[in-house]
């Protein structure tokens, strides 16, 4: 149950924005910039680190949610979704999803934990400092989402049908 | 030395304002609506819960300049003990309560519990102020996170901050804050 009186039939974070509407502009703004740039990073790119970050903070409906938005954007390869969805990043990833990742990963831990030979293999792998920004933003980003959506105690209604319907329409038409 | 090619010589998240500043519009409009907001917990309050989560989150930048602003408003001496251990400052019952649920949001979302919450409650938070709350708590994961994650720099010199939370407050909050 959630800890504060939401309307639990809207889904994720929208209960929480209904619920508080002032703080809607500004972190749809920031979904949007972040989120939905082809500027650098991929669509789906920025979908698996916000997937593997929700999963590092053990966080179910960002983890899924994310995770199917991300499916959307890499058709051709199921098992690379669920690889960083269900595992730890491994060395069977391209060198490049594993230096953004590990990053990621660091992040989600405390921001001093990113090291500068972390940064030096992103910069080896031609990974640019835009992108490596973005990471560590999306990183920090879903360390906040996961922590305002547990830290409420939000529960989901969502069923894997319904999670793949809105990771559809969030695919095609954005945040 | 900060892990990309930001301007050094602006301190902590200002650096990455002026490098990016298509993502320092959502993020300052954000600031500003967590924190320059009376409804509820006053802005000392909410300066004190980002304060206080920077500490837990060890960013040297966010804790001394939100620290400055908080002391602002309640006075350094408050700023520093609650900072040392909230539990034996002077604040009121509901924000050592609230700032217990900071503490567990700090940790990680699951970590806040329905006890937390009925003490809060208790105490008098409104649903509203709870929200708040774990909204500020969580925000700041992510802004200590960015500031201290690309490896900006954070000047020792408190004159600095000062200065700084002193035109935050007075005159530009912080939608008007430019990097320079």
């Amino acid at each position: 149950m959630a800890h504060i009186n939401v309307d639990t039939n809207i889904p994720g974070m929208r209960s929480l924005l209904a619920y508080r509407p002032i703080i809607a502009p500004p972190l749809l703004a920031l979904m949007k910039v972040v989120m939905r740039s082809n500027e650098g990073l991929s669509l789906g790119e920025r979908e698996l680190i916000a997937t593997y970050v929700s999963f590092l903070n053990d966080c179910t409906s960002c983890h899924i949610i994310h995770g199917e938005v991300a499916q959307c954007f890499y058709k051709d390869a199921p098992e690379l979704v669920s690889q960083i969805k269900e595992n730890e990043i491994s060395n069977q990833l391209p060198p490049r999803l594993h230096a953004l990742l590990s990053i990621a990963e660091s992040v989600q831990k405390g921001g001093k934990h990113v090291s500068q030979a972390q940064i030096n293999i992103a910069k080896a792998n031609n990974i640019t400092d835009l992108e490596i920004h973005d990471s560590v933003l999306i990183a920090s980003m879903f360390c906040f989402f996961n922590r305002y959506i547990d830290g409420l105690g939000l529960t989901s209604n969502d069923t894997l049908e319904t999670y793949k319907e809105r990771a559809k329409n969030i695919a095609e038409n954005g945040y | 030395m900060a892990h990309i090619k930001i301007n050094e010589e602006l301190p902590g998240i200002r650096s990455l304002m002026d490098f990016r500043p298509e993502t320092a519009a959502p993020l300052n409009a954000l600031a500003e609506v967590l924190l320059r907001n009376n409804e509820g917990l006053t802005m000392g309050e909410r300066e004190l819960i980002a304060t206080y989560v920077s500490s837990l989150n060890d960013c040297t930048f966010c804790q001394n300049i939100h620290g400055a602003v908080a002391a602002y408003y309640l006075g350094n001496e408050t700023v520093v003990k609650v900072k040392e251990k909230f539990e034996h400052s002077t604040i009121s019952n509901k924000m050592k309560a609230l700032l217990q649920i900071a503490t567990n949001v700090q940790l990680g979302g699951k970590y806040v519990t329905e006890n937390d919450i009925t003490n809060a409650k208790n105490e008098g938070a409104s649903d509203i102020e709870i929200h708040d709350t774990v909204l500020i708590s969580a925000a700041f994961c992510m802004f200590n996170r960015y500031v201290d994650g690309l490896g900006t720099h954070a000047p020792d010199d408190p004159e600095m901050y000062r200065f700084r939370a002193k035109k935050i407050v007075e005159e530009t909050g912080y939608t008007h804050s430019s990097p320079k």
